[in-house]
């Protein structure tokens, strides 16, 4: 029997999409079982031995937004049927809402601070990435290494430092102070993936452009951008992929105003002991977008995660 | 001298009027540890926010990361927390820095007296210097390290007769640490009710204080003490004396022959998850815990009972949780924040806050004849706070802490060196800490 | 579509605004383009890192504002490299870092090689496999402690269901000698998938006419493989051992959220040790110290490798 490489024979496709597709199974299992346990109750979550086949319930994403306090002991008996059917779901625990939980906030905080500097990291990654991509910059390659480089750098290190400069402006867990820190921190990948992109726009079209009586910036707001846009656009994603899910920053530097949900979520908490559906179900909600996000993303995903040194 | 007090009368009546403006309603927010003291609490202030025109918010973090966090926040001077309940460690550093307002005019001119209080939480969560009436804090929650048994395990005549036969006496709350340690061995492995059960949850965690909370209550039993009582910073034989020494190893070999697999990294909601779910028989806790524990639907009900933390050979001590409440002084609104303080303080609203899970540490409220009878733990409360003592609450406590959880993880939950070692290591770190200070 | 609109948004675009600036030279456009981004790097790491080195020198504490600051010379770093804990967690992040590279660039590549089969489906698995990669490590590891749980969670039943071991037998992030490998595990869960995509990358780059060329030389499949796959993919997975050196070496959240170092000390890695040291322990100086170590190591271990890996490029 002879193998060849460029075309495989039937049976080992057969063989290699089996192993692949075992593969991804067991890998979405843990992702399966976050999603699952949002749905289980309290005592099905924290069942021994673990229970695969439960009956779902709404408690734990009832829990995530709520704060609840056990009904005291001097508390007047309630007609439960007169109860909005999520004040039912929390008196059945024997537990009243007291307020709601911190975790709207949290998502809030999330995607203010998520989109804020990734819109920021855009404007300034694109105008650098034209002109390292078009200009005769001095020391461009020093510069370009330079900027890759404060990647490296381990953020607790960075913190350090950051912590005490944000004390000294005020800017310790404000929204300004966060988006600041992470478009800096995203600039290496947008300066280095929009650079890739736009390099492989042809400059014959800015030519032409300016042949027209275009001046530079009237051809690339008006001929590059344009262009660009698909670059520009999955370039977006990840900058706000990596906000998104940014930890040590967002645990070291906010506290409350400007926390996002990375550091919140672990510390859900329910009445006496781990809500664990009520972490499942706020990772749940937290997760989602992002895996809708790389199925999107599919195309670009490599570039994103090399900062573009693979292209496909 | 009649137009005087007119005079007096017009210009207090201004005044009032003026300070009455000023009084407008503010959105205080109160930080916190995120547990259920916590949310009891949001549900009790909403009657300050009715009587005061005020807006209360809450910040809760939970315990693993509620020193770093808050701490963290103190340092950077933030002003999210107008209201903190911070830890009764703390209080050297928030007041040495400042970060806490003094409350000691405050309370002489709403006429608060310490004496009302609990004389161990006065101590442990309002003053600074120790011993003296330097008050940083009102007591807000009083807590201690307390353990939790199945009741209805205990009650079943056929373990009874097999712990009898055993042990050669009857099962029921261990007097001494050595029974408990019996106990803890005797449900370990065993089948009851088709599963696999073990012996006790204890605090083992590394991240935080964890296993801290948890080794000192075996450790004050044996004779460890923090110091010299004579001669607060001379460590060397009191920190790892003899006795202190055979504690540790007792913890040790808990850990290692009484405890559920896995419980290297457990603090308070492991061992509430893990008691609840039916894996243990006993769990080291603390008290706070306990009117959870009475309402859930499977270990409540009578189903479970309470005891203090038993004796050892050398002493009879169990280690203080609980918190005071501070104003905090970067606080921009710190008369409001006051205004709570003196809200909560009152005889009515701590009744209420004890009935909802709230440990008052008023003496009005636990020293009133029903109390002991009104919920099942609450005797075991009271005895469990005659007997309290402390971890350090000087301002370099997280220095203090951290060389603690490390040595003490190492020996008893990765098994390295020996319970002298670690604990001459302790010395060392401790003193490398009191150098620095300048205290030595 | 989304391009044609864009394009219809640019043409509305004032040429006044366009005009205001368009008269600068090139060279002055470049500047403006660039110094922003520049500027703001200036800001938060060039500034604050020669903040810390300065900072390393002295004893400051941010929790001990009333205390003077003293100029120490170079007694942090004496303490950090004379101390042994700080050996144990380096030998702690070289464990990890080594394991997580060696586990990763196995399976990655054989995944790759699998899916570049060309079998149907292939690149929906592919998409499904990503997945984890790119989701927050902090809030998955800590799922994961759950998942490791021995009585309640779900990782050991599967385990014990595999290979008939009794579930509660072992644990995962308790036991001394499984512990770092509890990390290692959820590490590679996560991404393997990156490993994967760029040797995919350099699977499919390599041109079907060399290895027709060595069919018709009847090389053996198995040689095919050593002299033309390997090497022609090797560029690509040093790139990847590259990237996840990095990222491991700065490893926190995902660790931190597992173990919280333990037991005792055995995952506290350099990234959690910095952590307690400055932001628990509140030693600035000496943590600042300690910061700066770790720069000098990842750039220069960064730098070492960046050469041999141009050295295999040019080859």
């Amino acid at each position: 029997m002879s193998f060849s490489v460029t075309s495989p024979s039937v049976p080992v496709k057969w063989i290699s999409g089996f192993l692949v597709a075992a593969y991804a199974v067991i890998t979405l299992i843990p992702l399966i079982w976050i999603i699952a346990t949002g749905f289980k109750s309290g005592e099905d979550s924290i069942h021994y031995p673990p229970k695969v086949l439960f009956e779902p319930t709404l408690e734990g994403y009832v829990n995530l937004f709520t704060t609840r306090t056990l009904i005291p002991s001097d508390a007047p008996e309630i007609d439960a049927s007169q109860l909005e059917w999520y004040e039912q779901v929390v008196h059945e625990q024997g537990e009243m809402i007291a307020g709601p939980s911190r975790y709207g906030e949290r998502f809030l905080n999330s995607t203010v601070i998520g989109f804020g500097s990734t819109a920021l990291c855009m404007l300034l990654g694109t105008m650098a990435a034209y002109a390292f991509s078009r200009f005769k910059v001095p020391l461009k390659e020093d510069l370009l290494f330079f900027i890759l480089s404060t990647r490296m750098m381990p953020p607790i290190a960075v913190a350090i430092p950051i912590f005490l400069m944000y004390k000294n402006l005020g800017l310790n867990d404000t929204y300004l102070g966060m988006i600041i820190l992470y478009t800096a921190v995203n600039l290496s990948l947008s300066v280095w993936l929009l650079k890739g992109f736009i390099d492989e726009i042809p400059v014959e079209y800015e030519e032409a452009a300016l042949i027209d009586g275009y001046t530079r910036l009237q051809a690339f707001i008006k001929v590059v951008l344009p262009q660009a846009i698909t670059g520009i656009a999955s370039t977006a994603i990840f900058c706000l992929i990596f906000a998104w899910n940014e930890y040590a920053f967002a645990v070291l530097l906010t506290s409350g105003n400007a926390q996002t949900a990375p550091p919140f979520i672990p510390t859900i908490i329910g009445v006496s002991g781990r809500d664990w559906p009520a972490v499942a179900a706020g990772a749940t909600l937290f997760l989602v977008p992002v895996m809708l996000f790389t199925v999107l993303l599919r195309k670009h995903l490599l570039r994103g995660i090399t900062f573009g040194a693979v292209r496909k | 001298m009649k137009i005087k007090t007119v005079i007096k009368s017009m210009f207090a009546v201004i005044i009032l009027g003026c300070s009455t403006q000023i009084a407008k309603a503010e959105d205080l927010t109160l930080c916190w540890a995120s547990w259920d003291p916590a949310n009891a609490l949001v549900e009790l202030s909403k009657d300050f926010e009715r009587e005061s025109g005020h807006n209360m918010s809450f910040e809760f973090v939970p315990w693993p990361n509620f020193a770093d966090r808050l701490l963290n926040e103190l340092n950077s001077g933030g002003d999210l927390c107008d209201l903190m309940i911070g830890d009764s460690q703390w209080i050297g550093g928030a007041a040495e820095n400042g970060y806490y307002v003094k409350l000691n005019d405050f309370f002489e001119k709403e006429g608060i007296d310490m004496a009302d209080f609990i004389p161990a939480t006065v101590t442990g969560y309002s003053e600074w210097p120790k011993g003296t009436p330097n008050y940083w804090a009102l007591p807000a929650f009083g807590d201690v390290v307390g353990w939790t048994y199945r009741k209805d395990w205990f009650e079943r005549p056929e373990i009874r007769s097999e712990y009898r036969q055993k042990y050669g006496r009857e099962l029921g709350i261990p007097k001494t640490l050595e029974e408990l340690k019996d106990i803890a061995q005797f449900f370990q492995g065993r089948e009851i009710d088709g599963k696999t059960v073990y012996g006790a949850a204890i605090y083992t965690e590394r991240g935080s204080e964890g296993v801290t909370m948890g080794v000192t209550n075996v450790l004050y039993n044996y004779g460890f003490e923090y110091g010299d009582p004579n001669n607060p910073y001379e460590l060397e034989g009191f920190v790892n004396s003899s006795g202190a020494v055979e504690g540790l190893e007792f913890y040790k070999e808990l850990y290692d022959t009484a405890t559920p697999p896995g419980s290297s990294n457990w603090y308070m909601s492991e061992n509430i998850d893990a008691y609840k779910s039916g894996q243990v028989a006993l769990q080291m806790n603390f008290a706070f815990i306990w009117p959870g524990v009475e309402a859930d639907p499977n270990v409540g009900g009578g189903r479970s009972g309470y005891f203090p933390n038993p004796a050892g050979p050398y002493g009879h001590f169990a280690q203080l949780g609980g918190q005071g409440i501070s104003v905090v002084a970067a606080s921009k609104k710190q008369d409001a924040a006051l205004e709570y303080i003196k809200w909560f303080a009152q005889k009515s609203v701590q009744d209420k806050w004890w009935n909802a899970g709230g440990y008052s540490a008023l003496r009005a409220v636990v020293e009133d004849p029903g109390f002991v009878s009104s919920q099942p733990y609450a005797k075991t409360f009271l005895d469990s706070m005659a007997i309290v003592k402390d971890f350090w609450a000087e301002p370099a406590y997280a220095d203090l802490l951290l060389p603690m959880q490390e040595r003490v993880h190492n020996y008893v939950i990765a098994g390295e060196g020996s319970a002298k070692g670690a604990l001459d290591g302790l010395v060392k770190d401790w003193i490398e800490v009191f150098e620095d200070e300048g205290k030595l | 579509m989304i391009e044609r609109s864009m394009e219809r948004l640019a043409e509305k675009t004032p040429n006044g605004v366009a005009r205001y600036a368009g008269g600068l030279s090139d060279k002055k456009l470049a500047w403006l383009f660039v110094a922003p981004s520049i500027l703001l790097l200036l800001a938060i790491n060039i500034f604050p890192l020669i903040w810390t080195i300065y900072l390393s020198f002295t004893n400051y504490r941010v929790n001990r504002p009333n205390r003077d600051v003293d100029w120490i010379g170079l007694r942090n770093y004496e303490r950090i490299l004379n101390d042994t804990d700080i050996w144990q967690t380096m030998q702690a992040t070289a464990h990890f870092l080594i394991s997580t590279i060696v586990l990763q660039v196995l399976l990655g590549f054989a995944l790759a090689f699998l899916i570049n089969k060309k079998f149907r489906g292939n690149d929906v698995l592919t998409t499904l496999i990503v997945i984890p990669m790119m989701l927050s490590p902090a809030v998955v590891g800590n799922f994961w402690t759950f998942l490791y749980q021995p009585q309640i969670g779900l990782f050991n039943y599967v385990v014990g269901f595999l290979s008939g071991v009794d579930p509660s037998a072992f644990s995962m992030i308790g036991d001394v000698s499984l512990a770092p490998w509890a990390i290692v595990i959820v590490d590679t869960w996560m991404w393997t998938p990156f490993v994967m995509l760029i040797c995919l990358a350099g699977l499919r780059s390599i041109p079907n006419s060399i290895y027709e060329a060595a069919e018709c030389d009847r090389a053996s499949s198995w040689r095919q493989f050593w002299t033309i796959t390997i090497p022609m993919v090797l560029p690509f997975l040093m790139l990847a051992v590259l990237f996840r050196g990095i990222e491991n070496f700065k490893m926190f959240d995902l660790v931190v959220q597992l173990t919280g170092g333990g037991p005792g000390s055995l995952t506290t890695l350099s990234s959690i040790d910095l952590k307690r040291e400055a932001f628990e322990k509140w030693k600035t100086g000496y943590s600042s110290a300690y910061a700066v170590i770790l720069f000098v190591t990842v750039f220069g271990l960064a730098s070492v490798y960046v050469k041999a890996l141009n050295k295999v490029k040019d080859r």
